[in-house]
């Protein structure tokens, strides 16, 4: 008996924990975006407070991620870091400016405008990086043999640039969503203002990349736009279409948690989309997943524990959020 | 001047896990002093370890969400700087990078919150028991790390398939021949750390006249620790480097300073090595010293460095210094220990200025005997990543330029220094400020709790 095929299984496990990261941290970074535009400190704390909760453990998903390609799809690890070595180090320098700004910011009155300023240019420069990370691998990696063959500035190209700022709007968006639905009263009415600006700027965007992709990669193209494929994929952007009017009207009709629901589902519908585009690649356009995977005794060994520890970390999350529910008024947080 | 990618990649990664392990040598031994301090407060029903064991789990809080920080960064090393190295050795150590990942999201996803948090949500034991799973969690991200560092020194269990390593027996892949004695002698050399640190903090609060019966309890049972693990370090050292003269003799002789392969071998005391003259300059040595303690016989024959040629020797100067850091600060630190008993003894140990002075200069110690004896093994292991397999010049990422990894070290230089230095002020702010006067159990509001490691410094003030 040939050993069971765990590529699927690892590719959703994968697959699920980036989603997770992005969703999640998504959010924490966008209201770092948001920060100075707020109008006051007042509404910063409560910004911020309505966060503090969750963003570490948002947080730890990206290192589930990153050391789960490292132990079952190492060949990918192998090719795509050292591609993105530039976008990679703006990332974690801008993740570790953020974190210890939300620590220090809540501490050190006395140099709380200098802390503002990390915070905000930490969540921008780490969300701008993931933005680019993301266009290049849509873009694609130049590879020889077993590596990168590229050099470390291939990142500065219009298409991962321009999903960089693509991203900006996007993580604004899951920001100004989860304010409206965490605050209420002034504060609210103003993330509801943001995030219809943000809404804009991601449709146009998404519009864009859904041009731009095919565009670059007529196997993409033809994936989408041959038939009978383009029959079952045209229901991705009618379902994208549906939820925007719907995240709109939530904005406009003030509800508080169908935008950030919508926001969400958005996100969503791209990963979808994405996914559809790139299959089954993990190494675009060279290596497939099955190419690129570890030793089935290596997957085999790593299964065990994830399956046993993933739904308890799962519970806990929700656990979590579930303590945390509701609006965050001047009266939570740190004391 | 020429920039060389592998060697500023390797000094990127020194400097990136130099300040890494900083804190994983606090907070593992630290872990497990809160257990001790928990437990002692539910057996001895005293509130005073109670106010101790918040004073700590404050200082912890921040020493492990810095830890979190500055850990992320690690495994992503790895591919950009290192990815050949991860595409030869991914299938054998991706699942024990991955574990040591899972086990620290499922701590802080879990039992860190209830630590730091949850104390006036939950039962005292729930508290204790939280404690104590946060402590063994810490010991099990030290095993799984260890286990991997050390399969690069001493690999098996694996085959070679077209110059990449398939894991054959993942028992023999863990507990390779090198692990159980780095195990043994890296999580003794973290506790060490740790009390060191502790008794230092102690000794000022007690210099200062703050905090007195606190001071002094603490004092007490960390001197009986010191005096307990200290000579239990040294003798995990010993056999830890005996393992090592079986299996990589090299850096034995590198870390002992000698050149040829000789009977009687010297212990040398003091010696600049000069690598390109091979031989050492300005020597004190003591003859035959070397022979007995590494062979156990003066007439035994050590390895000298001549045994290899030149491209397979690892740098001899750091990892001759660097090893002589350690076993400095190993005997200072036996020196500690016995002054300590001698004083306790004599009823003198709280209240002996000099030797408060000493504990202070010593908070450093331990810190800087990790950093110098883990120079030692990896240094000691080069020219190779993976001990004799694969050479550490051909694990580089291919795709990268000197000037490139100068920018990124650079970078990681001007925030690390930044970012560590507010979390040491922080710290080292908590620390003066000693435990709290008394402690307020009362019943917390849902919803309260936030979920923080550095945020845990101030919840339970």
């Amino acid at each position: 008996m040939p050993p069971l095929d765990l590529v699927p299984v690892w590719t959703i496990i994968l697959g699920v924990s980036v989603f997770m990261y992005v969703l999640l941290d998504g959010f924490d970074l966008g209201i770092g975006i948001l920060f100075p535009m707020a109008r006051d400190d007042d509404a910063r704390t409560l910004m911020m407070t309505s966060v503090a909760p969750v963003w570490d453990g948002n947080e730890t998903w990206l290192v589930l991620g990153g050391l789960g390609l490292l132990a079952i799809f190492p060949l990918a690890f192998a090719i795509i870091m050292p591609a993105v070595y530039f976008p990679l180090l703006l990332m974690l320098l801008g993740l570790i400016f953020r974190g210890v700004a939300f620590e220090f910011r809540l501490k050190e009155t006395a140099h709380r405008h200098w802390w503002d300023r990390a915070f905000f240019f930490g969540s921008t420069i780490a969300t701008f990086a993931q933005g680019v990370v993301l266009g290049m691998f849509v873009q694609g990696f130049e590879v020889t043999g077993r590596s990168f063959s590229g050099t470390s500035f291939d990142w500065i190209r219009p298409f991962p640039l321009a999903t960089g700022v693509g991203l900006l709007f996007g993580y604004t968006l899951l920001g100004a969503t989860w304010v409206v639905m965490k605050t209420e009263g002034d504060l609210q009415a103003w993330a509801r203002g943001r995030a219809t600006i943000a809404l804009y700027g991601v449709l146009a965007f998404i519009a864009m990349v859904s041009v731009w992709t095919p565009l670059l990669h007529e196997e993409i193209a033809r994936r989408w736009f041959s038939l009978p494929n383009l029959l079952y994929f045209a229901i991705v952007p009618v379902i994208t279409g549906v939820i925007a009017w719907g995240t709109w009207h939530g904005l406009r009709r003030d509800s508080d948690y169908v935008p950030f629901i919508g926001a969400m589902g958005l996100f969503a519908m791209c990963y979808l989309g994405l996914a559809i585009s790139l299959f089954p690649y993990v190494v675009p356009y060279t290596h497939t997943l099955w190419q690129a995977a570890a030793a089935p005794s290596t997957q085999t060994f790593l299964l065990v524990g994830t399956l046993f520890l993933l739904p308890i970390i799962f519970m806990y999350i929700g656990w979590s959020y579930y303590v945390f529910r509701g609006k965050v008024t001047a009266h939570d947080g740190y004391h | 001047m020429d920039l060389d990618p592998v060697f500023l990649s390797r000094l990127q990664f020194a400097f990136v896990i130099a300040f890494h392990i900083l804190l994983p040598a606090f907070t593992v031994g630290l872990a497990s002093f809160i257990v001790l301090l928990e437990g002692l407060h539910v057996t001895k029903r005293d509130t005073l370890y109670l106010r101790l064991s918040i004073f700590w789990t404050r200082i912890f809080a921040v020493s492990f969400g810095m830890g979190v920080v500055s850990g992320i960064v690690m495994p992503f090393q790895f591919g950009t700087n290192w990815s050949r190295y991860s595409d030869a050795t991914s299938n054998v150590l991706g699942p024990l990078f991955a574990y040591e990942g899972l086990v620290a999201f499922f701590l802080e996803a879990g039992f860190l919150g209830i630590l730091l948090f949850g104390r006036k949500r939950v039962p005292p034991w729930a508290h204790f028991l939280a404690a104590v799973m946060v402590a063994v969690g810490t010991l099990f991200s030290a095993f799984w790390i260890l286990a991997a560092n050390s399969w690069m020194q001493t690999p098996g269990g694996h085959e070679l398939v077209d110059g990449r390593f398939m894991p054959a027996s993942w028992l023999d892949v863990i507990f390779n021949a090198s692990f159980p004695y780095r195990l043994a002698h890296t999580v003794t050399g973290f506790y060490l750390t740790t009390a060191f640190a502790v008794l230092g903090a102690t000794a000022w609060h007690l210099k200062h006249r703050r905090n007195v019966a606190e001071s002094r309890a603490v004092m007490g049972m960390t001197v009986i620790f010191i005096a307990i693990f200290v000579p239990i370090q040294i003798t995990a050292g010993d056999l830890h480097g005996l393992n090592t003269l079986h299996h990589q003799p090299l850096k034995v002789a590198a870390m002992e300073g000698l050149w040829d392969t000789q009977a009687r071998a010297p212990a040398v005391l003091f010696a600049i090595p000069d690598e390109k003259a091979e031989r050492n300059r300005a020597e004190i040595a003591i003859p035959a010293l070397a022979s007995i303690y590494l062979a156990h016989s003066p007439d035994a024959v050590i390895k000298g460095l001549k045994e290899a040629p030149p491209s397979d020797r690892p740098p001899v100067a750091p990892v001759f210094f660097a090893f002589r850091i350690m076993v400095g600060i190993g005997v200072l630190m036996l020196g500690m220990a016995v002054w300590g008993v001698w004083l306790r003894w004599r009823g003198r140990l709280y209240t002996n200025r000099l030797y408060q002075n000493a504990c202070i200069a010593m908070i450093p110690a331990g810190f800087v005997a990790v950093v110098a004896g883990w120079t030692v093994t990896e240094v000691g292991r080069q020219p190779w990543v993976v001990y004799g397999l694969l050479r550490t010049r051909d694990a580089v990422s291919p795709s990268l330029t000197g000037a490139d990894v100068l920018l990124s070290l650079s970078l990681y230089a001007i925030v690390y220094l930044i970012v560590f230095g507010a979390g040491i002020f922080y710290m080292v702010r908590l620390a003066r400020a000693g435990p709290p006067e008394h402690v307020e159990l009362r019943e917390p509001k849902l919803g309260e709790r936030p979920a923080r490691p550095l945020s845990g410094a101030e919840a339970d003030a």
